[in-house]
């Protein structure tokens, strides 16, 4: 099934009005604020080297605590760094779909990060994009830039205003790791029922360079499709996806990664772990090898909780000798025999299964802030309820 | 403790277990012999609730409870411990929760750290439940398991297989301590003292009989098709059927019945 076809630009709204720009953090509306919460914005910004909050087409905060860390608006970014249009649609071509059309011809801004060459930020930046109006369509474009020897972790939630029940959401994202860099990108979206998501992106990472993307999706969405391109472009450069996707009824998730092993030495990893609770599923990976000596590997894993679709397609690609690839698929149930194992240290069915679903999606998330590690088995807890 | 009374027990349709009687009393410890595919794992599984053991007669009482058909977590929580042979592995969840849930469920506080280092598995505690575990290692992480539930009857199914002879004399310790029979953790106390406080029963399955270089069995059960033919001290038991194997238990087994 492929929704793209359904969606139709047209029933969106690219023009709203704009929102004032929020100096204090401690001003933002307590509604909004909570929201930020659940995706792992912290307006209080504690533990954040910077911030960026950007609701429907206005960019209403944005500022850095970090000497050698940029945190601004595309636009801001592109006044202030006249070389950054060599890095917007580098990689992304405008014509690729409808959606990045629309991105290139009514921009809604986006974030610009950036770590200076050798910097290492010590906390993690946040960034979010926010939905308030009914029925905007939010073009937005980001670009990352981890500068050489430089490391940076990006966290980034995405979500829409309690009460919004449709919206369109097209990201273009570049990121831009150079040699020797570290980007860890965390993700986690808490978008509408029926609000259409489509991220569009390309990770272009130079030698030495180690990107890693923590990917999160465990509340209700209308549709999201997604598959970015990670390109391993110099010796020795590494790439790690984590995945974590819940579709509950009436959500449709084509979530992916592909990943380019295109020089020496380079490695990837992908892992996913979906649960499909009335929902939809296309679970998607593809590794491309293009040199000997490279090592890559990927990993779906799909739980029915609820009658749905759990399709996992992972992709393996080698075109010379000496690649090593590999790939384990699975689909399936919780085992009977770990629930009443469970239960045989005295635990109720209800929690066993509840236990059991809980190790399945705790996939060993690198680097994340404790606090945002303990807001996520929040999430996943309370989400519990909604997948049995 | 435990009584089991005409047990019979179904697996896929078909009959395993043929009017078992059998009964276990406080503070006693019982090892259950019996050739491959007697019906020895399906009694155990059959105590602790598991699904596909079908009883279709029979009772099983314990203390003083028709626990037949109780469900397995309230069967654990009244206090039935388990040691499987092949536990499956869990993904994602850290031993170190489970034995903690262990603990909870019986309402005890346990130092994790401390009870694991006795099992010698503190460094596996935020491994996931048995994951890519050796056959040793399953074992430890079932008594250490059954350690924080302290049950008051202890169902192990081959305590020795897997095990290397340098850890079995810890198995053995460990089930001693669990049974609070051992010597070694008896902190002070006398011989009278910890037996008399808080008397633990067992029912364990051997095969070898190398278990009871290690523990201390009151009293050996012989399992042949399904039907319990022997009852009597374990290690007489074992010199029978190390001499003249599980034949001579079947030839008992038709004189009595004659």
């Amino acid at each position: 099934m492929n929704k793209d076809t359904n969606v139709d630009l047209k029933q969106y709204l690219v023009d709203v009005e704009n929102h004032a720009y929020i100096q204090d953090l401690s001003r933002i509306g307590s509604t909004d604020a909570a929201k930020f919460l659940d995706v792992g914005i912290d307006t209080r910004q504690n533990g954040r080297s910077g911030t960026f909050i950007q609701k429907d087409r206005s960019v209403i905060h944005a500022q850095t605590q970090q000497l050698g860390l940029e945190v601004m608006s595309i636009s801001h970014a592109q006044d202030t760094h006249a070389w950054l249009s060599d890095y917007l649609w580098r990689h992304i071509r405008p014509d690729k779909d409808q959606f990045t059309a629309q991105a290139k011809s009514a921009p809604h801004e986006g974030y610009f990060i950036r770590s200076a060459p050798g910097v290492r930020v010590e906390n993690p930046v946040q960034s979010c994009l926010y939905i308030a109006k009914e029925k905007f369509a939010q073009n937005v474009h980001n670009v990352v830039i981890a500068e050489e020897n430089s490391s940076l972790q990006v966290i980034t939630g995405c979500a829409t205003s309690p009460h919004l029940v449709s919206g369109l959401h097209v990201g273009v994202s570049e990121f831009y790791v150079r040699k020797g860099a570290q980007l860890h990108f965390t993700m986690i979206h808490d978008w509408g029922a029926q609000v259409n998501v489509r991220p569009r992106t390309h990770v272009h990472v130079e030698a030495g360079g180690v990107f890693v993307s923590n990917y999160i999706s465990l509340k209700p969405v209308g549709s999201l499709q997604m598959y970015p391109t990670t390109h391993l472009a110099g010796e020795g450069a590494v790439a790690r996806f984590n995945s974590i996707l819940v579709a509950a009824k009436g959500a449709h998730l084509d979530v992916g990664s592909r990943v380019i092993l295109g020089s020496p030495g380079t490695r990837a990893e992908i892992i996913s772990r979906a649960i499909v609770a009335g929902g939809s599923i296309v679970a998607r990976g593809e590794l491309i090898g293009e040199c000997a000596g490279i090592k890559a590997h990927l990993e779906c894993k799909g739980l029915i909780l609820k009658e749905g679709l759990m399709h996992a397609i992972p992709e393996l690609r080698g075109f010379v000798p000496g690649v090593e690839m590999s790939h384990e698929a699975a689909v399936g149930k919780i085992d009977q025999a770990e629930i009443e194992y469970l239960m045989a240290r005295g635990v109720d069915e209800e929690e066993a299964i509840s236990m059991i679903v809980r190790g399945f999606l705790n996939v060993d998330i690198e680097g994340l802030p404790t606090g945002l590690k303990n807001k996520i088995d929040q999430i996943i807890h309370e989400t519990q309820k909604d997948m049995m | 403790m435990l009584i089991i009374e005409e047990l019979q027990v179904e697996v896929g349709g078909r009959a395993i277990l043929n009017n078992v009687n059998m009964e276990i009393p406080r503070g006693e410890t019982h090892i259950l012999f019996g050739p491959n595919g007697s019906g020895k794992t399906s009694l155990m599984m059959t105590i602790m609730g598991f699904s596909g053991y079908k009883v279709t007669h029979g009772k099983i009482t314990f203390k003083g409870e028709d626990i037949t058909q109780m469900p397995i977590h309230e069967r654990a929580r009244l206090g039935i411990g388990v040691s499987v042979q092949r536990p499956p592995t869990v993904h994602g969840l850290k031993t170190r929760n489970l034995v903690e849930v262990c603990a909870k469920s019986r309402g005890r506080a346990i130092d994790i750290e401390a009870l694991a280092k006795e099992v010698n598995f503190d460094h596996f505690l935020d491994r996931d439940v048995n994951h890519k575990f050796s056959g040793g290692e399953i074992k430890r992480s079932e008594l250490l398991q059954l350690m924080a539930q302290d049950p008051d009857l202890i169902l192990l199914d081959e305590p020795e297989s897997g095990v290397d002879l340098e850890n079995m004399a810890l198995i053995g310790e460990t089930i001693n301590t669990l049974l609070h029979r051992g010597t070694k953790h008896a902190k002070g106390k006398s011989h009278c003292q910890i037996v008399s406080e808080e008397s633990k029963s067992a029912l364990i399955i051997t095969h070898t009989g190398h278990i009871l270089d290690y523990i201390t069995a009151d009293r050996g059960q012989v399992l042949y098709h399904g039907h319990l033919c022997c009852s009597r001290n374990a290690r007489e038991i074992l010199k029978w059927i190390g001499e003249f194997g599980y034949e001579e238990c079947v030839r008992c087994a038709m004189e009595i019945e004659i």
